[in-house]
């Protein structure tokens, strides 16, 4: 492996863009449901993946349970990230919802959704983010709610700029909102993206890249719902997220079968 | 059936520090609980260097080895032991949960179940921390193991301080679950 870790020269945009393609061309066709842990476009990913394979398990009751949090645990003021502030924050507002579900179509109902993203012009409030674009006072930019009966998720927001990072030269990430889901059991618990349609800087991610199967990679992507935008007020998108499975059909099966 | 396409991960990134921590968040009992111990450890990449920006979520079963069905994470109130919590690495890839120790059902071996996420990780990574001298003859996955990677998964103790490191890679590499039943492929 030519770039190894600290040491590694910064790649140009078009060497990493090469290296993306080699790995899609030689990997088209699999059926690959999560992103690659060993995926040298993005740097960091090379010294923090696991080389041995995972360790198949049954899952011990533990994993097939969740933490459950309570209502009185997350305020509906958590899920508008536009208050709490003097002002208002700059930007696009937007509506974000969907629902949180089982591969079976069963909702993960009073579950916590976290997010955090950047402000408008693609700037975190985190002191190690050095993209010398504004601060917004009026933004911080995370989130949480719980989803209600039919797993429906609803957070009110600013529409998040791109922004740039140091993986290689002239590296810029795609506008997305961080998520972080909880679902049934354990074993569910999900960390991952969404994205708006359209973004140019697509072929360019190699974070968003690395899931190498592209219908795999679009679910990340929200949709533009003109149902869900609000007259004179914001703008609405929409994404289901679905969990995998919780492994409480599998151990019954077995007990069937044992 | 329905069979809905499951959504895949993402990293966590660099920027978790402003959403994810929280007060309290790693503190599971107060710490006058007679019974608190410690479960802490370092984070480490493949070059052996700690890992500062990693989140480490525990989710564990209660002393009486039942499974908790307690809200109340997200807002301690210093009695409700509810079994999850979550700790952010330190500048020195360090973790540290004040917790109780796990029961197990009869015969099984006792672990917390850990959730590692990191920038650079692109999806999260599943692992059991076993209290020290598990029995790997009452545990299949333990005992299947060759020695040196089940020691990865099982903690060292000090009078209340449990020690769990946890190694993304390298000749250390602890060991990390996939579920039967769980994320097809």
């Amino acid at each position: 492996m030519k770039a190894a870790g600290k040491s590694a020269r910064v790649a140009s945009q078009r060497a990493i863009t090469r290296e993306i393609g080699r790995i899609a061309a030689a990997n088209q066709g699999k059926d690959e449901p999560q992103p690659r842990l060993d995926y040298p476009p993005y740097r960091s990913s090379m010294l923090r993946h696991p080389r041995s394979p995972f360790v198949c398990v049954d899952p011990d009751e533990v994993e097939r349970w969740a933490p459950c949090f309570g209502n009185d645990e997350v305020t509906a003021r958590d899920a508008d990230l536009t208050t709490g502030h003097a002002g208002e924050p700059i930007g696009e507002r937007i509506i974000v919802t969907g629902r949180v579900l089982e591969a079976t179509g069963r909702p993960i109902a009073g579950q916590l959704v976290e997010v955090w993203q950047a402000n408008a012009a693609g700037r975190y409030h985190h002191q190690l983010d050095q993209h010398p674009a504004p601060i917004d006072p009026n933004f911080t930019g995370a989130g949480r709610c719980l989803t209600a009966a039919d797993g429906t998720y609803r957070f009110l927001t600013i529409k998040p700029g791109p922004y740039p990072w140091r993986n290689h030269e002239n590296a810029w990430r795609p506008a997305h909102i961080h998520f972080s889901i909880f679902g049934r059991a354990f074993m569910q618990r999900l960390v991952t993206q969404m994205y708006f349609p359209g973004d140019p800087l697509f072929g360019l991610d190699p974070i968003y890249q690395s899931i190498v199967d592209r219908d795999v990679r679009q679910r990340l992507i929200a949709a533009y719902d003109h149902e869900l935008t609000e007259p004179e007020y914001a703008t609405g998108y929409r994404w289901d997220i679905v969990v995998a499975g919780d492994g409480r059909t599998w151990t019954e099966e077995r007990a069937r079968h044992g | 059936m329905v069979e809905l396409a499951c959504t895949p991960g993402q990293t966590v990134g660099p920027f978790f520090q402003c959403a994810l921590p929280y007060p309290g968040d790693s503190h599971l009992v107060g710490d006058g609980h007679a019974d608190a111990i410690r479960l802490h450890g370092i984070v480490y990449d493949g070059a052996g260097d700690p890992v500062p920006d990693a989140l480490i979520e525990l989710w564990q079963l209660g002393p009486d080895g039942r499974v908790v069905r307690q809200p109340g994470s997200l807002r301690r109130d210093g009695t409700t032991f509810t079994g999850w919590g979550r700790c952010a690495t330190d500048a020195a890839g360090h973790y540290s949960f004040r917790t109780l120790l796990p029961g197990a059902p009869a015969g099984r071996a006792p672990y917390f179940a850990l959730t590692v996420f990191a920038r650079g990780l692109l999806d999260r990574l599943f692992t059991r921390a076993y209290l020290p001298h598990a029995d790997s003859a009452a545990d299949e996955m333990l005992g299947a193991l060759d020695p040196a990677r089940r020691k990865t998964l099982i903690c060292t103790a000090d009078g209340g301080e449990y020690r769990f490191d946890i190694h993304l890679q390298g000749a250390w590499e602890t060991v990390f679950l996939t579920y039967r039943g769980g994320v097809p492929g």
